[in-house]
Parts: structure tokens; sequence; C-alpha cells
């Protein structure tokens, strides 16, 4: 039998599993914490940040962070709102992301964090970087002009054989997501449509395929981002 | 001393543009220019861009008629995913593109008369400037002004239920349409939007029958200014469907010179390439586009509503057509070559937007489920539609990955660059050729030329606002001798 333990978020008691994450003991118990690259069924890689919370006083990146006996998270505080604010506008400034013209738009979940924290205008720069677009594969297209490196891609789209089609390569600034051309050739529909579900923004998406989901009926065009978990 | 005169900006167009006028010593008007200052750049940044997003990304032109250019690039995309042209769509896609395209020449022309071109007409080319604009009209004629909000409110609605909102949707997708239209849309369309009674499309026929009224009224009481101010003649340009009727969605190029003789003979426009050049000038960001047979000094020709009237046979809407037989029995069935006649036919066509939209409205097709069609990919598209300014032409290459290649846009407004010089250049001989004083109102008159044509110069930027505007008279050396401004609004 799996071993509970007690913590609060935001002063209200929720129990957790041992060895389950903060997000994963929050999402049951209703309280919903912003997350981009944390992804349900593989092991968060922690890329993007925006779930930062304070467990005891310390910043911690809730979907790295194991529930303990007794801890004390803050969650919904002004002060860690507006770090997950600046943390969104940070992933706008150094890409390109044009929304009026990318089709995942409405289903994005990086656009439906900036409307549910209200993000106008980034206080940062822009940094216009040039980013290479992969368009040989068939069915999908890598536009990395919108990558924000969450790398759920590469943790979960995975070939017959469970070979990764996606990799990181490069390091730092210069790292970029890869797809193996020729195992992309073979994939099926079904697995493409998933890529492109994953990405929790326009950088994968399928060919041919391209704003078939009219205005209205997308993902966050009525509801706001973390409505499903905390209405 | 020769001077020039420097209108900047030009108002209550979209866009920014300014206007020069050179006159010599004796005063007397040596050229005229209209300046396009805006540059924009799709062409180049669409480059690379996956074909299926065209439709999305360059409708981003313009926020008054973007749907002109989400459904011209939608029909170059139909021939790359090979669906073809014309009767290549499902009928669903086809009517439903067609209404949408309506809701957008309904609202586009109830934008430029009762926002832009009312003013004029209510108050005078010279009347006070701080009372001749939209809110003037608002204050002193609001059943007018309602009647305009409400039309184009109309028609915004129809492209919302279209396209999926009112500015920048994404309805038209390659090889069809991403939605039909609900029973519950149409019927609220038939009988009133949210309940409002005056907002139905019996209602929409009636008040563009009144707005035509209206201005037939104000023709027959100026008669000199309407008929002579910025008149000339010149070859007219449009798509007409294959039968000869004025279809703003679909068809083949057609051209008469200024007698009515046909210089382009219903030509599909798949080859458009073949019968138009654009030329350039150092002194505007936007192209002299000409018919190549007849070269870049002959060649240039008017498009937008007073040429759709001149090149097609017939309107196959009945109140629609009982007004073209009037308008063509003006000029005794001979194009009409004034300048003003363009707010004339723009009102004809709206009669003719709100009785079309009317018929699709009880259309069944409508509610078909059949949306897509796709077929053997293609390398290369060409869509062309009749904007509310006129013809405009979306020409895409796409390579073997997808990504577009080359982008070639012929917007209205730039087929009508050198008309529009053309008005500038009659109007300031009319009104400022030898006159001593420049007045606001002699300067109006050259921006109400340029208004006749309802141009979008950046096809972006709507100026509707407080428009500083500037003249200045400059001698040959390019010294200032004088300079007169005011803070009109509007």
């Amino acid at each position: 039998m799996s071993e509970t333990v007690t913590l609060t978020i935001d002063g209200k008691d929720i129990s957790g599993i041992k060895g389950e994450t903060i997000v994963q003991a929050a999402k049951r118990a209703g309280i919903y914490i912003p997350t981009l690259c944390d992804f349900d069924g593989v092991t968060s890689p922690g890329t993007c940040r925006v779930c930062t919370v304070k467990v005891d006083g310390r910043a911690a990146a809730a979907c790295k962070t194991r529930v303990a006996e007794g801890a004390v998270v803050e969650c919904d505080t002004p002060e860690l709102n507006e770090l997950r604010k600046m943390l969104i506008e940070m992933l706008f400034v150094e890409g390109n992301h044009f929304c009026p013209a990318c089709e995942k738009s409405g289903n994005c979940d990086l656009q439906a964090l900036a409307y549910r924290f209200a993000m106008m205008a980034p206080r940062f720069d822009y940094e216009f970087p040039d980013r290479e677009i992969e368009a040989r594969p068939k069915k999908l297209m890598i536009d990395r002009n919108r990558c924000v490196l969450c790398q759920r891609c590469v943790q979960s789209i995975l070939t017959e054989n469970d070979e990764p089609l996606f990799t990181v390569s490069n390091r730092g600034n210069k790292a970029i997501i890869e797809i193996d051309v020729k195992k992309a050739d073979g994939i099926d529909d079904e697995l493409a449509q998933k890529a492109m579900d994953i990405c929790p923004v326009g950088a994968i998406i399928r060919k041919r395929k391209g704003f078939s989901e009219p205005i209205g009926t997308r993902k966050y065009d009525k509801t706001v981002i973390g409505s499903d978990i905390q209405g | 001393m020769g001077k020039k005169i420097t209108i900047e900006p030009v108002t209550r167009v979209e866009g920014h543009g300014k206007v020069t006028i050179h006159l010599d010593n004796d005063n007397t008007v040596t050229e005229s220019r209209l300046h396009i200052v805006e540059f924009r750049g799709f062409e180049r940044f669409v480059q690379g861009r996956p074909y299926w997003e065209a439709p999305v990304l360059v409708q981003r032109l313009c926020g008054i008629c973007p749907v002109s250019h989400h459904l011209a690039a939608a029909k170059a995309i139909d021939v790359i995913v090979g669906a073809g042209t014309g009767d290549g769509l499902t009928v669903t896609a086809d009517k439903m593109r067609r209404l949408m395209h309506y809701g957008q020449i309904f609202q586009s022309h109830a934008l430029h008369f009762f926002h832009l071109c009312s003013p004029d007409i209510l108050f005078g080319v010279d009347g006070d400037p701080a009372v001749r604009n939209v809110v003037g009209v608002a204050m002193e004629h609001k059943e007018l002004a309602v009647q305009g909000v409400l039309m184009r409110k109309y028609g915004q609605e129809i492209i919302a239920a279209t396209a999926g909102k009112k500015i920048h949707g994404t309805g038209a997708i390659p090889g069809g349409i991403n939605k039909n239209l609900s029973i519950e849309e149409r019927d609220a369309f038939l009988n009133g939007i949210e309940g409002n009674p005056q907002l139905t499309a019996d209602q929409m026929v009636d008040w563009s029958e009144t707005v035509l009224e209206f201005f037939k009224d104000y023709h027959r009481k100026n008669k000199d200014f309407i008929d002579g101010f910025a008149s000339f003649p010149s070859s007219h340009l449009s798509i007409v469907r294959e039968d000869g009727a004025l279809d703003l969605y679909h068809g083949v190029i057609r051209a008469v010179d200024a007698e009515g003789n046909r210089l382009i003979d219903d030509v599909d426009y798949q080859q458009y390439d073949t019968i138009i050049s654009e030329g350039v000038k150092k002194w505007s960001y936007m192209k002299f586009p000409y018919l190549t047979e007849l070269g870049p000094e002959k060649g240039w020709y008017r498009v937008g509503p007073l040429a759709r009237l001149n090149v097609c046979d017939f309107i196959d809407t009945p109140s629609a057509q009982r007004e073209f037989e009037e308008f063509r029995a003006y000029t005794k069935g001979k194009p009409n070559g004034m300048s003003m006649h363009y707010h004339w036919a723009r009102l004809i066509e709206i009669l003719h937007a709100a009785e079309k939209m009317r018929e699709l409205l009880q259309d069944p097709d409508l509610q078909g489920e059949d949306l897509v069609v796709q077929g053997r990919r293609q390398p290369s598209g060409v869509g062309v539609i009749e904007a509310p300014r006129g013809t405009l032409f979306h020409h895409y290459d796409v390579d073997q990955d997808d990504q577009i290649t080359m982008c070639n846009l012929i917007v209205s407004t730039t087929n009508n660059n050198e008309p529009m010089n053309a008005a500038v250049n009659g109007a300031a001989v009319s009104h400022i050729q030898g006159q001593p004083e420049i007045t606001e109102g002699m300067m109006n008159a050259v921006e109400v030329a340029i208004r006749a044509y309802d141009p979008c110069l950046s096809c972006a930027t709507h100026a509707v606002g407080k428009m500083p505007l500037e003249v200045s008279l400059v001698d040959r050396q390019g010294n200032t001798i004088a300079v007169k401004q005011s803070n009109m609004s509007v």
C-alpha cells in the first residue's frame, strides 16, 4: 500500500503519495499549479520553471520536487504569480512567437498561460533570433522559431522500436530540437498527431492539416488553462 | 519661382500617403504625385512559411478587408493542393466563402461611404473640418450614422460566422472551409442578430436602397461636381463570371478600353502574369501595374466598383440589376470615367452584396457537411478576387517540402495607382491651379479625389483619427517659403 504524506498548499491540507511530485499531488487535490514542460505520463524534464512554488520558504520546481510530510507549499501568491509571468515573458522574447498566424493559436499552452497571467507586452526586449525550420519530413515540420525547448517531444515520442524520434542537439543557448528525418518518414498519422499534440507550442506541426479546427472550438477558446483542474 | 505643395498625410483613407503638387511661376500645375510612403514586405517574409499558413498570415496586411486577402490566398493555395479553382471546391465551401466575401464587401463599402466619404457630401468639400468628419455626421445626421454603424455590424457578424471572427479569421483553408453555417446562425441573420429586428437580411437590402437613393439625390443636385470632378477616360479591369455577370468572388479577367472595346477577353487568372506587368518609380513604394501588351504609358487601368460595373454585362440580383441599367444608361452604355461615380458604383455593389447575402442565407447548401477537397499537389497557384477596392492578385510558389519560395501580391489599390495620380492631377488643376492662396478646402478637394477610389494605402492602417495636415510651399532650391498646418479632426 502506498505511503501517504500530508502537506499544505496555500494553507489547505492535502495528502500526497510518497514519491510523487507536488504538481501531481496538487492536481489530485484540485489545486492548479501552472506547468508547461510537465506532461502526464512522462518524467518532467523541469526545463521551463513555470511551476515554481515555495516549499518551506525556498523556491522550487513543483514538477521536480517530491511531496514531503509537513511541507508548507506556497503557490498562488502575488510574488510567485509575478515570477511566473516574467518567466512566460522570457519564453516569448527569446523565440519568435507570432501568434496571429500560428496554427496552434487557441490550442497553445504558452499562449494560454500568457492569457491566464494577463501578459500584455513583455518587459524584456525581443531577441528576434535566427531559427531554422526543419521541413524535410513528409508528415511533420519543426518550426524552431516557436520552440521553448521543453523536451516533451524528446521524452515521449518513440517509434515502433521504442527509439526516440526527437533529440536535443548542441548546448546552452545553441540547443535545438532535431528530428530523425529517415525515421520520421516511417511514422503513421497517429504518432504524427501525438507529436503535434504533445508540443505545448506550435513548434511541431503536422503538414497539410493547419487551421482545420474552427475558431470557437479550440482548447482554450472558451476556457482558461488550468480550469479543468481548478475551476 | 516654381512651388511645390505637399499634403501629408492624406486623410480619411486607409493607410498613409502624401501628395505633392508642383506649380510653375504662373501657378500652373506641372506635375502631381500621390506618394505611398510605407513599406510592408509581406512578399518577402512569407517566404519559408508552410503554404497552409498563407491565408492566415498574409491577411494581416489589412484590418479593413483581411477577408479579401484571406480568400485570395486560399484560392491560390486551393490550386496548390490540387483542388483547382471555381467548381473544384465543394458547394458548401464555395458558398460559405462567398457569404464571407459578400459580408466583407458589404461592411467595407459601408465603412467607406458612411465614415470616410459622407462627411464631404453632407458638409461640402470646403466645409468646416471641425464638423466635416464621422463625429459630425453622427451629431447632425444621427439616423444615417446609426444605419452606417449597423450595416457594418451586419457585415462583420457575417464574417465572424463564416471565418471564425470578425477580423483575421481562419475559415478558408486549403481546398475548402473549416466550418459550415449552423441553423441557429442562419436564423439569426434572417430574423435579427441578437433579437434585434433591425439586423436582418431584408433590412440590409432596404437600407442599401435608401443610401443609394440618398447619393442619387445628391448627384441630381450636384451634377457638375459629381460628373466633372477628376473625370478622365481610362481602361478598366476586373474579373467577371464566365457568362459576363458581376462576380466578386470568382471569374475570368476582362479589361475594356475607354470606348468599351475588349483589351483582355476573359482570360484564366492563372495566366495573369502573361497579361499584366508591374513598373516601379523611385518616388513611391507602390508599384505601377499595366497591361503588358500596351506598355506602361498606355496600359494602365482602373479597378474597383467603377471598373467592375464598366466591365461586366449584367448583375444577377434584381434590384442591383435595375440600378446597374440606370448606371450604364447614364453614359449611354460606354465605360464611365468619372471618378466621383465610384461612389455610385460602390453603392450599387452594396445593394448587390445585401441581395447576395440574403440569397445565400436561404440556401441549404450552407448547412452541408462536405467541406474540403484535395487533389494532386501543384508547385504554384494564383488566386484572384474582387476585393472591395478592386482586383486582388495572390501568387505563390511552393517547394517540395511545402515551404513558400515566392509570393507576388498585386493589391487592389496598387492597380489604381496611376488612376489615382491622374485624379490628383485633375483635382489640382481644377482647384489649385492659378490660385494665389491655398485654403484648407482646396487641399481637401485633392483628398476627395483620392477618397473616391477608397484606397488602402498600406493595406493595414486605418487612418481615421486626428490627423495633422501640412502643406508647404517650396521653391525650386528646396527652400520653404510658406507652410500651412492644421490639426484636422479626421
